[in-house]
């Protein structure tokens, strides 16, 4: 297996609804095996391109290419080596797990024999019971994730394109799916996966932020956050309830905090409005320089001085 | 009117066939920023719930203060807002509408509801948007537009149920300004949330799991006392006894 080989190439991606260009003219690769995680606000256009390289929207322009072929024109070849996971629950919750892992698979073409042999294997993977009889719409929120996830591997996917995949779900179903996230990467599967929380981007290899259907970034958790704080974040411990006036101050000086309990975190680079904003305070609290966070990184890059 | 303290003690509620709430006991204090921490399923909203006035317990009770004095559950009510986590706003109303609609319901004077209104369009950043209908704000904006809607009546304790659910984080980061924004003197909020790492960002957290509380305290001093280094272990620590 080659750990450089590029299998998903996107150039000069845009796609348009009407007159919404909800993709902009972006650029980028992933390697085979990757975990790439592909991050943004609300209405970045993350789904968009996902869909787009699922080959389930069409590009308005550029080229997106995955398993060395043309999406568009490649679609049926390419259908049955991409797995997707959609951001909304797509299984059919009054049919049984087993039930829609028959449905998914006759849609793969997969005759019976060759469904059931899968379905134990990918059960088995993800650890879901073998016999889970009931309704699918009746099971726990984890649960049913888990069987979403086992109708997208079912047919054995080389490419695998999670939307969304553990939004809402318990602590224990994130750590439980992360764990076969990186499985499914060690086997070689590539990866795409979208996420609001910040604490999973940390497991993606590298990153991608969208912001308004363009990339603001792009890289390894570890070079975003360099790239975005050459100056680390600094965090206030406050012994007088001066929360208030000093994020006052500080935003008086352009400056954007935010509260964490009895804490003040500080993203500036300028530290010389920093101590004009603070100085008649300093009594007041102790200050100390902090790692910045993957949740600062997208703050600093997408709100890119709103002031949030 | 300052900001309203709230109090449960030896709280149970069943719902359907499910126990949501055991035995839980719970002082929100005046002013500070609450946190409800635990994952789907673990009671919050029931909590909340109970703290809005909407259900009653099965056992237990829950207790209003202001300033140390006793408040009925009845005047309590009326200066209590409650923004559920369940869409609530109409789809094809503006958020101007909105605004104008809920005017009526607290029965405002005009004067009052200009200044107010104006000036949650400007701490929102929502000023733009106000001819947009709420069905086709982003997630975000809905959120913000409900918060507007509940803090138009100034309300002395702010209930807010999941505000961050499913909302990117500028979005989110917004949010938590704005709460920090309106809390204190007058205000006390208590929010619930299901993202592990937002419990740092409260004064004090309640950690609840499957209808118990677990902890409850300064988040630092929670995490000190499960020897933990976020909230996520808690729940999977607990999850593994």
């Amino acid at each position: 297996m080659n750990e450089n080989e590029i299998v998903i190439r996107v150039k000069n991606l845009t796609v348009t609804f009407g007159t919404f260009r909800a993709v902009d003219n972006v650029s980028f690769e992933v390697y085979r095996g990757e975990i790439f995680g592909f991050l943004g606000a609300n209405g970045a256009g993350k789904t968009t391109t996902m869909r787009t390289l699922c080959g389930i929207l069409n590009p308005s322009g550029g080229k997106v290419e995955v398993g060395g072929k043309d999406v568009s024109s490649s679609t049926a070849v390419l259908k049955p080596r991409i797995g997707y996971m959609s951001q909304k629950f797509t299984l059919y919750p009054d049919l049984s797990v087993q039930e829609n892992l028959r449905f998914a698979g006759s849609l793969y073409g997969m005759d019976e024999a060759q469904i059931d042999i899968r379905a134990r294997k990918i059960k088995s993977f993800i650890g879901l019971p073998e016999h889970l009889s009931g309704p699918v719409g009746q099971l726990s929120g984890g649960v049913k994730q888990m069987a979403a996830l086992a109708a997208a591997l079912l047919h054995d996917p080389d490419f695998v394109f999670l939307d969304e995949p553990t939004a809402g779900t318990s602590p224990q179903t994130r750590e439980a799916f992360w764990a076969l996230i990186r499985r499914l990467a060690e086997q070689g599967k590539t990866i795409f996966v979208t996420t609001h929380y910040m604490d999973e981007a940390e497991y993606c290899g590298r990153i991608a932020l969208m912001e308004r259907g363009k990339m603001v970034a792009q890289g390894t958790p570890a070079e975003l956050k360099k790239q975005f704080f050459p100056v680390k974040p600094l965090e206030l411990s406050f012994s007088q309830p001066l929360i208030k006036q000093v994020r006052q101050a500080l935003a008086e000086e352009g400056v954007a905090s935010s509260v964490f309990g009895d804490c003040l975190r500080v993203r500036t680079a300028d530290r010389a409005a920093f101590e004009r904003a603070t100085r008649p305070y300093q009594k007041g609290f102790s200050v100390y320089e902090t790692e910045p966070t993957l949740e600062d990184v997208f703050l600093e890059a997408v709100s890119g001085g709103r002031g949030v | 009117m300052p900001a309203l303290g709230v109090g449960v003690s030896q709280v149970s509620k069943q719902m359907g066939r499910t126990q949501a709430l055991k035995r839980v006991d719970a002082a929100f204090a005046a002013g500070h920023v609450h946190g409800i921490i635990g994952p789907n399923g673990a009671g919050k909203t029931t909590l909340m719930r109970l703290l809005a006035g909407l259900l009653h317990p099965d056992k237990g009770a829950v207790s209003y203060s202001e300033q140390g004095e006793v408040v009925s559950s009845s005047q309590a009510k009326r200066v209590t807002g409650y923004f559920p986590q369940e869409p609530s706003l109409y789809p094809d109303l503006t958020c101007w509408e909105h605004l104008e609609f809920f005017r009526d319901l607290y029965g405002l004077p005009r004067e009052a509801f200009a200044a107010r209104a104006e000036e949650l369009l400007q701490a929102t950043d929502m000023a733009p948007f106000r001819d947009r209908p709420a069905g086709k704000l982003s997630g975000g904006m809905y959120k913000k537009l409900g918060l507007m809607c509940v803090l138009l009546n100034r309300p002395k304790l702010l209930l807010l149920d999941e505000p961050t659910v499913g909302v990117d984080p500028v979005s989110r980061q917004e949010l938590w300004n704005l709460v920090y924004g309106f809390a204190g003197a007058d205000m006390t909020v208590i929010l619930s949330t299901s993202y592990m790492d937002e419990a740092a960002r409260c004064a004090y957290v309640y950690v609840l799991d499957e209808g118990s509380l677990l902890a409850s305290g300064a988040p630092r001093d929670v995490m000190q006392r499960f020897g933990v280094r976020d909230f996520a272990e808690i729940f999977l620590n607990h999850e593994r006894k």
